[in-house]
Parts: C-alpha cells; structure tokens; sequence
C-alpha cells in the first residue's frame, strides 16, 4: 500500500495551517516559536513529497538547508527571548506592548 | 510491494560540481572578516577595542568593495556567468548588489562606532554580526536558485534580529527584536512554503530552469504555481516592508538602535528587493500577466499608506519606518512596470535609497543622544543652532528623500515614473506623484522646524539670562535647577531636561577622551557667541557648569565621516547623475 501525493500534501497544508493558527492565537513567545517550527517543517514534508514524484533529489537536500537554518533561527530567537524576560517571571507576549502598533 | 525510493535515482546526480570560489570571493570575504572579530574576541582576555573592530570591518568591507568592482569589470565585457552548478548568476545585479551592500558596511561601522562611543560600551560583535547579514544580502543578489534565496534571506535576517536586540539596557530594543523575529521568521516560513509548491509545479529550484520549463510548457493547472508565487511575492515582501506586510516595520525601527536600524532599512531593502527582481523578472517574466496586478495593488498601498501615517508620526524614527514604506512602493513600481527601463530605475532607487536612508539615520543617532532616546520630533526644533552641520545633513537627506532636483533622490523618482508610465500604467503613476507630493510635506516640516528660530532663540536667551543671574550665586546646584526650569518653560526639547536632571550622565560622556571635529563645536561656539561667553565664566566658576551650558551636540569623528559619505553619495550622483544610471542600465541587461 502507498501513500499517494495528496495525502502528503493535506498533511502539510494542515500543519502549516496550523502552525500559522497558532502563530495568531497563542501568546505564549515559546509557543509562538514552536509554531514557526511546525511551519518550516510543514514546508520540509512538501519538499520530500515532491522530491519523491519528481524523482529528483534537489527537494530532499532542501530539508537539510531548512534544519540548519531552522536550528540556528532558534538559537538567536532563544537568546533574544532570555535576554527580555530574564527579569520576568513569565514569556507571554501580550506584556511586550511599549510601542503601539 | 515497496521499492526503495533512492534506488531509482541515478548515481551521476550525486557528483560534485564544480566550485568556483572566484564567485563567492565578497561573501567569503565578509565572512571571514567577522568571524575573525569573533576569534578575536573570544580568544582574547580583553575585549577587541571599538575603534580597531571598526577599523577592521571597513577594511574588510573594502576588500570586498574592491572584489566586487572587479566582478563589475570582468562581467560588463566578457559577459553573465553562473557558479556552483547554476545556483549562482554572477551578473551586473549580483556586482551592483555586492557594490552596494559593501559600501553600505562601511558607512554602518562608522555609525556603530559613534554609537558605540556615545553608550561608552566596548562590544565588538556589532561589526560581527553587520559582516555576516552584509554577506547574506549578497548571497540574495547573487542567487539563481530559490533555495540559495532562501538561505542569503536567513543568513541576514538572523543577523538583523541580533542587532535589532543589541541595546539590551533598553526594553524597547528587545521588543523591537522579538517583534522582527516572529514577523520574520513567519515570513520566512511563508516564503519556503512558496518554494516548495513552485518546486512542485515546475521540478526544480533553479531560477534558469524554472524559466526554461515555463517557456516549454503551458501548464493546464497552474494552481500549484500560483499559489507559490503568490507566497514567495508574501514572504518578501514582508522583508522589504510593502503594505500590507508592514506591521514590523516602524515598530523595529523606532525599537532598534539607530545606526541597526539604518542598516537594515538600506540592507534589508537591497537584499529583499534584489531576490524579487531576480525571482520574478528572470524566472518568472512569462508569468507577468498573473502578478503584475498583485504587485500594482501591492505598490498603491504601500505608497499610500507609507506617506498618509508618516503625517501623523511625532517620533522621527517611526515617521522615517513610514517614509522607507513609502519608498518602497516607488521601488515596487519599477518591478510592476516589468520592463528594462523599470528593472534599471528600482536598481538605481534602491542605490541612492540606501545612502539617503543610512545618512538620515546617521544623524539620527547622534541627535539622539548618548541613551538614544530623544528621537521626538521636539528634539529637532532649532538644531540649526546646536550643530549646523548636522541639521543642513539632516535637510538635505530629507529633502533629497523627498525628490529635491540636484540631488540623487528626484532622478531615482523620475525614473521609476517615467518607467511606470513607459509600461502603461498611469493610474500608478499618479498615485505615486500625489503620495510623492505628501511626502514633501512631512519632510519639509522637519526641515522647517530645524531652522525655525522663533521658540529656540526665545528658550536660549531665556536660559542664557537665568545662567547669569546664578553666575553671581556661583552654586552649580542653583545652576542646574534653574536651567532644568528653562527649558521646562521653552517647552523646547526634553533632551535638555534630562542633561540638566542628571548631570552624571552628561559628565561621563563627555568625560570620555573624544576628538570632536571642528566642525560641529566651532561653528557653534560662533553662531552663539554671548552663550559661550556665558560659558567661560561659569568654567572659572565651576567645571560642572560648563558642562550643563553646553547645549551643543558632540558629533563623533566616525558619525561624522559617515554621513559626510552619504551627503557626497547623494549631491554627487545627484548632480552627475549619467555614472550611476548607466551602470543601473547595464546592470539590467547583463541579467540571466
């Protein structure tokens, strides 16, 4: 039994779905981050897919490049995040409203 | 039954291509640059000394301006080229962009120096992290593969974030910085997303290819693509700060310290705007007919927007976010028009852009004082008076942002009009001509109020009398109440509050062993003679005094030489504009 391209399609349309959701509705900056994750991986299983019905490999090496990036947008974000809330006692976004907009 | 997927694919896809480093040499050459401040730094017990980091990074950044023009030279004869199997186009765009972004390193490290010096702080890692988004923005001029793009966006991108953060003792820096990372990294995010549908549509990245397949073959179901398009056009457009992906922006900019927002206003813009040429000229030319109305709609809301909420700004950092929105709607419509002369005009905008941006920013920084802050629009009133020399930078930056002729500012807005107009979109134009003309008169009503001398003159002949009066008390603490009062009853500018609430602070900056320029400090002693007069009597008095009296910004050689070199940039192409309109002319033809 195979698993055919839309499947793999729907199942990244919805992560990405609701990575972006979550980005929207969750105030938590730790959360938050882990919703941009899901989308970056939601791309990578977009990429496999196509990769595997185009039988080319460019798409697979792709997810490599995306992982390292990935990887180190969260070392910086993580180091932005404690460098803010070190005298705080919780990482929730809503508190960060010093410039309007 | 399963067959193994990696069995079908044949082996002389695996074998190395050939690696021409000659390419790459600017953003090697970046790279090494900082991480040899990093080595340094980290190996080192003391830290890297500010003035020999910056001197480091503008010799680097030279090196790589010199490798950059000889790409120039070699590619305006002999021709285009591609590196790394296609995934690199070293063209006239790759050479401008690295030209461009190289010079604008330059003119960076000598901000962040100033402000540096001015904060009293020793941190090499700026000029670290300024290297390595330089080399990113490159790496997006050169790219001919979507993920090559991709990587150049996050190489800078995640240098920008650090720099946005990088005045940690101010909450609004961090702010700023976490507001730039969520919008960019979901931006980023979008942008991938975008690649791998077009991936998908069309079985290869590469931006040749992609062209090469949508020339041979009409796809009956273009849905794939389109949506690809239209999230690649989302995510960088969100770089770049096109309406209605501008959120971040004036948020980041007023958040940031000045001299990182000054760069990243003119580096993100070079980067953003070099990929959505590439990506969609190049790649995506025979698509125009699908994006050309997004990207009209696209480009009247950025104007629109960006010149309409600049009105309303009272800090000057956000008022110059909206103003950079505003430019970007201009530099859109060169990529609306989808034409030579369109490509050529965003190419020459995003040039004089940068260096009117990083001037603007430039002084910016130094009006704002040593805890950059005092960036309200009060600040600004009568700084003729305070420091010619940076108000006349100040208006002519602003003026020639607003499309002054003589300077580099009016040929880059007659450009991507005449451009707009040469691909029959008129309607666009005329927008952009109204926005054009709102945006005069936000710039104008800073210029007018740096020279106005009404309530300045009033305020400095008021402080002047009330400093005599306490020169008979000779007590500094009279001294300091009463010049706090003075300027409460101008209603002047809160900079001088906070000098006369906290003295200490003012004393440990000019405490500091810096060479002011001439310019700044004699011309001022001049324009207000009776006031320094004033001045040395109260030195015999009290050294401390002298200190509260002097009213006059204190411009750091290296801010100084730094918009001494965007005001040349701007009058200098301004007025001999034919150098770089060729050489934008060029760099549109030699494009893959």
């Amino acid at each position: 039994m195979t698993v055919s391209l839309p499947w793999y399609m729907g199942l990244s349309a919805v992560l990405f779905g609701l990575g972006a959701l979550g980005l929207m509705i969750r105030r938590n900056v730790l959360v938050m981050y882990m919703c941009i994750e899901l989308m970056l991986n939601a791309a990578n299983i977009a990429f496999v897919a196509f990769a595997q019905k185009l039988n080319d490999l460019g798409g697979q090496a792709a997810v490599f490049f995306v992982l390292v990036v990935a990887a180190a947008e969260v070392v910086v974000g993580l180091g932005i995040v404690v460098a803010i809330f070190r005298r705080r006692a919780d990482t929730t976004a809503d508190d960060i409203h010093l410039m309007k907009g | 039954m399963m067959s193994l997927p990696l069995n079908t694919f044949p082996a002389t896809l695996l074998t190395l291509p050939h690696l021409n480093y000659i390419a790459v040499l600017p953003e090697i050459i970046l790279l090494a640059g900082a991480l040899f401040i990093m080595l340094l730094t980290s190996l080192s017990r003391q830290p890297m000394n500010n003035t020999a980091a910056m001197g480091w990074t503008i010799m680097t950044a030279c090196v790589a301006l010199g490798f950059s023009i000889y790409q120039w030279v070699q590619v305006t004869p002999h021709g285009a080229y591609v590196a790394f199997d296609g995934s690199l186009a070293i063209d006239g765009l790759s050479s401008m962009v690295a030209v461009l972004v190289s010079s604008s390193v330059v003119v960076a490290a000598l901000m962040e120096e100033g402000w540096l010096r001015r904060q009293g702080r020793v941190s090499p890692e700026i000029y670290m992290l300024t290297l390595a988004s330089a080399a990113g923005a490159m790496l997006m001029g050169a790219a001919n593969d979507l993920i090559v793009v991709f990587l150049g966006l996050e190489i800078m991108s995640i240098g920008l974030y650090a720099l946005a953060a990088y005045d940690y003792r101010r909450k609004q820096s961090g702010e700023a910085a976490l507001k730039y990372l969520i919008l960019g990294g979901l931006s980023s995010a979008i942008f991938l997303y975008g690649i791998a549908l077009t991936y998908g549509a069309t079985g290869t990245m590469n931006l040749a290819g992609i062209a090469r397949y949508l020339s041979k073959n009409i796809l009956l179901h273009d849905g794939l693509l389109l949506a690809g398009i239209a999230m690649m056009l989302v995510g960088l457009c969100f770089k770049v700060g096109a309406v209605p992906f501008h959120m971040w922006a004036p948020d980041v900019y007023q958040g940031s310290p000045s001299p990182a927002t000054g760069y990243m206003a003119a580096v993100a813009k070079i980067g953003g705007f070099a990929a959505l040429l590439r990506i969609f000229i190049s790649a995506l030319g025979s698509y125009r007919s699908d994006w050309q109305p997004a990207i009209w709609i696209i480009a009247a809301a950025t104007l629109i927007l960006g010149a309409v909420m600049a009105l309303v700004q009272r800090d000057i950092k956000r008022m110059l976010a909206y103003s950079s929105i505003n430019h970007a709607g201009f530099i859109l419509l060169g990529l609306a028009a989808a034409s030579t002369a369109g490509v050529s005009a965003s190419l020459y905008y995003v040039f004089v852009y940068s260096f009117m941006v990083m001037g603007s920013f430039a002084v910016v920084s130094v009006v704002g004082g040593s805890s950059d802050s005092a960036h309200d629009l009060s600040n600004y009133r009568g700084l003729h008076r305070r420091s010619p020399w940076l108000a006349w930078s100040l208006a002519l930056m602003l003026l020639a942002q607003a499309g002054i002729p003589l300077t580099t500012g009016f040929i880059a807005k007659l450009e991507v009009l005449s451009a707009s107009i040469g691909a029959h979109v008129t309607w666009l134009a005329v927008v952009a001509m109204v926005t054009a003309a709102i945006a005069a008169f936000f710039y104008l009503r800073v210029v007018l109020l740096m020279f106005s001398t009404a309530t300045a003159s009033s305020s400095d002949e008021l402080s002047s009398e009330l400093d005599g009066f306490v020169d008979g008390e000779a007590v500094p603490e009279v001294a300091m109440a009463s010049a706090a009062m003075a300027s409460a009853t101008a209603g002047g500018g809160s900079s001088r509050e906070t000098m006369a609430g906290d003295p200490m602070e003012h004393l440990r900056v000019a405490d500091q062993p810096v060479a002011y320029p001439a310019e700044g400090g004699s011309s001022d002693r001049g324009s207000s003679s009776e006031e320094s007069e004033d001045n040395k009597l109260d030195e015999d008095m009290d050294g401390a005094a002298t200190l509260l009296d002097e009213d006059e910004i204190s411009v750091p050689p290296s801010s100084a030489v730094a918009i001494a070199i965007c005001v040349a940039v701007t009058l200098f192409f301004g007025v001999v504009p034919s150098a770089l309109t060729a050489m934008a002319h060029a760099a549109t033809m030699l494009i893959r």
